[in-house]
């Protein structure tokens, strides 16, 4: 009835696990128990958990980061500690058992459910916006792929308390994926969350390619799109055409482990390395699907605070288009210890390193756009500069990486934890903090709290430093990754350096929660308001409504004159939103429950397929089924915005703008 | 603004080569042999090759930002400027140098490195053969010429350049000892090489450097560098040993074990190794010097009992 489930798979004995359970309860309680208290539970219904509203799901998919950011950080923390202690015959806190789940963990976690939801909380909240669109192409859609990620999420949490998760690192090779080695359910729980969460990122990459390529703003040509949307568009048709493949190297684990079939078992005629070789033509754009958005946002902050436009446009869009195409064809490089000849190294090592090189106009290019530039120092800028000091340091230990001759030695160190650690908090998580920072008053319509800012920044910059260049160090003296315990003494003091430096990044992330915590407190003072719309005297479009904008974005959609169209308008005094009084009723779609019920019932079916529950997994099945066919024979689901409904937000916006003009 | 630049460069550059000079007690920064050698030559150009540009990079970004910052109003402000044909020229170019010359060295090296290319020594001095064997979690050695086997320990003579057959009984793993340079994977029903060999007696540390599981953390070895006649003395101690290896006790030892201790055994069966391989094969194995698969007629080919 229960399938493989029985109460010796709920780890009463693991008291790590008994209270993060017992402090889960308690804060889960605690949030329900203020949402009753205060009657929201019909506004969060209606305005947010069955939004279609772009922005609303940029904002959720934001929130999901920041607690998987928690999640994953808890993880690493705990990794730190482990090999603080764990040397010369100390077992540490954490047995292999326990400490294998917790590396594995985290990489899954901050990989798919911080970065990925971050990025695409941040394309839906700018992208419509920046292209002077109301809506994306598919808002229903936009909902599914929320809750799809989402119930991933839940999944991946759930085998914290029932069950156990994938031993077998972030990307679960074979053959200790395999049921043969690992047969316990961790790596079904890996399989079902990461493949449900796949659902979601390839339909959002649809959405947005679709909605960038077809709803851009009069006279927005494809060399007039701000950065930011160029890099979103990259990104997309990276998603599009790496997610598939990850589908198909965990489906094809799955059927071995499901069904005794043998693509990647030692026997059977099954070769693992045909999974190496899948999941990394997977995994190495997934890095530039992270990236490029992140580049997008420094361009757009360096723009805005250096009081001039971006240097190079022309060049910025074919570095990006160039690292799209690049960064499909250097996948090799994460296996060259397997024995593949010379040639094939050569081809895939001097194909990385070719990646570099329009990486490295794009950092001339913030560079020269700081050039004669009045910069001024808001804390979104701090993340610029670090990040550009921090990247390119990055970048260079990658292309040692590159190398294949110097990688034989090099590989699966720490040295390459240290190296994609350097690019995906200098590179990514940097952009994605300094992004959420610039857009957030227009989310919003508050600023965020400059000083806690900066001492976030402080921490996680110094923090950085001191965490992952021991790191680099204990590559250099042979230490590999994902080891429980050691006992070299020259290690050792550098893990104690490197736990330091995990502390000081802890107290980088209490500074950003703070940071919201006090703008949200401080919210409706008259220095942190954004009356105006454009806080930033910036240059794209999303600026030139107000914030947060209404729900429909734009009252008249504005048309596009040149590159940077709200600068250029500002310039020559056009206000596009003093349109007058010729509103037109504004057509758009209402919400729906639908993705809501979808996500819960894929959930329903990945539990249950992950616990051999048969029927229950078909009743999951029945559900997402009949859910779609409910929600494609709805015809209800647009409306039309009466003119006098426009006419009324739009008048308290422009009263908005002059009481600010008047303050000034 | 160049003359300023300069010096500033200059003494980066020094930081880093005292920073990476003073890396020298660091495994692999510290070879013991021909390949670790010239690995570590090849990671030194590359970081001198790149600082070329990391180091200007890093300097103009502190530069620029601190010149252009908001407060400081008699840096020149050109408000429109954004497109310069010299400097877009400059920034293509000067990247696209540097990784030629890396692609050159890269490609190179690709060939000069090769773990299954035969060491220039082998010309002149007889190559020992050793086969390794990954197993959960250990490593099991066996030295064919010799016809014995050890577990989590090898020895060889200094000089001598050493010819690594490697395969896995069980998960992937890498064979890896830092200080004599490459590593390369250990993959069940395929057989991989590397030649290294060691100039300098020692006792040098070998690891799996591929995560295998839960014993993974203690699955080390020691690799023993000698003198000849310590080799020598060596092997007569292996062969002293009371302990056999065949088919009949290998399952035994390919059980999974945690923290193995280092073991002796003074003859191994011949055609282990080969019978290890083609067991997830089908019974063939790949005939070194032709390419071509053979059938393994071995008992252990039949010995398909660890499951």
């Amino acid at each position: 009835m229960l399938g493989k489930l029985s109460w010796s798979d709920i780890p009463f004995d693991v008291p790590i696990l008994v209270g993060t359970f017992a402090g889960a309860a308690i804060a889960g309680l605690a949030v329900f128990g203020l949402i009753t208290y205060y009657g929201k539970w019909g506004y969060l219904w209606k305005e947010w958990l069955t939004s279609v509203d772009h922005k609303r799901l940029g904002v959720m998919y934001i929130v999901l980061a920041l607690v998987a950011l928690f999640r994953g950080f808890a993880d690493a923390i705990m990794m730190r500690s482990q090999l603080a202690l764990a040397y010369a015959g100390n077992p540490g806190y954490l047995p292999p058992h326990h400490y294998d789940q917790i590396f594995s963990a985290h990489g899954t976690i901050m990989i798919f459910f911080m970065a990925m939801a971050f990025m695409t909380g941040l394309w839906n909240v700018i992208v419509p916006l920046q292209i002077g669109a109301r809506d994306v192409a598919f808002p229903f859609l936009n909902s599914l792929s929320f809750w799809m990620t989402t119930v991933s999420f839940v999944l991946i949490n759930i085998s914290l308390f029932i069950g156990e998760f994938s031993q077998c690192g972030w990307l679960a090779y074979p053959p200790l994926s395999e049921s043969q080695f690992s047969p316990g359910v961790g790596v079904d729980y890996y399989i079902w969350a990461v493949q449900l969460s796949g659902v979601g990122t390839l339909l959002t990459a649809v959405n947005f390619f679709t909605t960038i390529v077809k709803m851009r703003a009069p006279g927005m040509t494809f060399m007039k799109m701000p950065v930011f949307t160029w890099t979103v568009l990259c990104s997309a048709v990276l998603v599009m055409v790496a997610f598939p493949i990850l589908t198909v190297a965990l489906g094809l684990l799955g059927l071995d482990r499901y069904l005794g079939m043998h693509f990647f078992t030692n026997d059977g005629g099954g070769n693992q390395m045909l999974y190496l070789s899948l999941i990394w033509a997977w995994g190495h754009p997934e890095v530039y699907i992270l990236v490029l958005p992140a580049f997008g946002a420094f361009s757009e902050v360096t723009q805005t605070f250096s009081r001039k436009p971006l240097f190079g446009y022309n060049t910025m869009v074919y570095a990006t288009c160039s690292i799209m195409v690049l960064s499909l064809i250097v996948w090799a490089h994460h296996f060259f210890t397997m024995g593949a000849g010379p040639n094939v190294n050569a081809f895939f090592g001097i194909m990385t390193m070719v990646i570099a090189i329009p990486t490295g106009v794009k950092i001339f290019n913030w560079l020269f756009t700081m050039y004669k530039g009045r910069v001024e120092y808001h804390a979104i800028m701090y993340w610029v500069v670090g990040f550009m000091i921090t990247f390119s340091i990055g970048g260079m230990t990658g292309v040692m990486l590159a190398i294949p001759a110097a990688d034989f030695v090099l590989h699966n160190s720490l040295f390459v934890i240290a190296h994609f650690h350097n690019v995906i908090i200098g590179g990514v998580y940097f952009g994605y903090v300094a992004a959420m920072n610039f857009w957030f008053p227009k989310a919003f319509g508050f600023k965020l709290n400059e000083a806690w800012g900066k001492r976030a920044f402080w921490f996680w910059f110094v923090g950085f430093y001191f965490a992952f260049m021991p790191l680099y160090v204990l590559g250099f003296m042979g230490m590999t990754r994902r080891m429980n315990h050691y006992d070299n003494p020259d290690w050792y003091p550098w893990m104690l350096v490197a736990a330091f430096g995990a502390t000081l990044i802890a107290c980088g992330v209490v500074c950003q929660l703070t940071q919201l915590y006090v703008s949200i407190r401080d919210r409706n003072l008259a220095e942190n308001r954004d009356l105006t719309g454009d806080p930033w005297n910036a240059r794209t479009l999303e600026w030139s409504t107000s914030s947060p904008p209404p729900f429909y974005n734009f009252a008249v959609v504005p048309t596009v004159h040149d590159l940077d169209a709200f600068a250029h308008d500002k310039e020559a005094g056009i206000d596009t939103r003093a349109a007058g009084s010729d509103y037109q009723a504004i057509h758009m779609p209402k919400n729906t429950s639908a993705g809501f019920f979808i996500g819960m019932f894929s959930l329903v079916l990945g539990f249950a397929a992950i616990w051999y529950i048969w029927w229950l997994a078909a009743l999951g099945l029945i559900g997402v089924i009949a859910t779609v066919i409910a929600r494609s024979s709805d015809n209800d689901i647009d409306y039309y915005v009466p003119v006098s409904e426009v006419a009324r937000i739009e008048n308290e916006h422009t009263r908005n703008l002059m009481a600010a003009q008047a303050a000034e | 603004m160049k003359k300023k630049i300069l010096p500033r460069l200059s003494n980066l550059l020094c930081l880093s080569s005292a920073f990476l000079l003073a890396g020298c007690d660091w495994d692999t920064l510290n070879p013991k042999g021909v390949i670790g050698i010239q690995e570590k030559s090849l990671i030194l150009t590359a970081t001198y090759a790149m600082l070329l540009v990391v180091v200007p990079v890093i300097v103009l970004t502190l530069l620029f930002a601190w010149q252009y910052r908001q407060s400081n109003t008699n840096a020149e402000y050109l408000p429109k400027w954004s497109h310069s044909n010299k400097i877009e020229v400059v920034i293509w170019v000067v990247p696209s140098l540097i990784i030629l010359f890396l692609a050159v060295l890269t490609y190179q090296t690709c060939i000069s490195l090769d773990p299954y290319r035969p060491l220039d020594e082998e010309a002149n001095v007889k190559p020992i053969h050793v086969d390794v064997v990954a197993l959960d979690w250990k490593w099991l050695f066996v030295y064919p010429d010799e016809g014995i086997a050890t577990v989590n320990q090898i020895a060889f003579p200094v000089n001598t350049p050493v010819e690594f057959r490697i395969t896995s009984d069980s998960v992937m793993n890498s064979f890896f000892i830092p200080q004599l340079g490459s590593m390369v994977y250990a993959m069940a029903g395929m057989q991989t090489q590397i030649h290294l060999s060691a100039n300098e007696v020692g006792n040098y540390a070998g690891e799996s450097a591929n995560f295998s599981g839960r014993g993974f953390s203690d699955m080390r070895f020691r690799a023993l560098a000698m003198s000849n006649d310590d080799y020598a003395a060596w092997v007569q101690k292996v062969k002293a040993s009371s302990e056999q290896l065949d088919s009949s006790n290998y399952p035994k030892l390919a059980a999974p074990s945690e923290a193995n201790p280092v073991e002796y055994f003074s003859h191994a069966e011949p055609g282990l190794f080969d019978g290890i391989v083609a067991k997830y094969n089908n019974g063939m194995v790949m005939d070194k010097s032709t390419g071509k698969m053979l059938h393994v007629q071995s008992a252990m080919s039949d010995m398909n009992m660890k499951e």
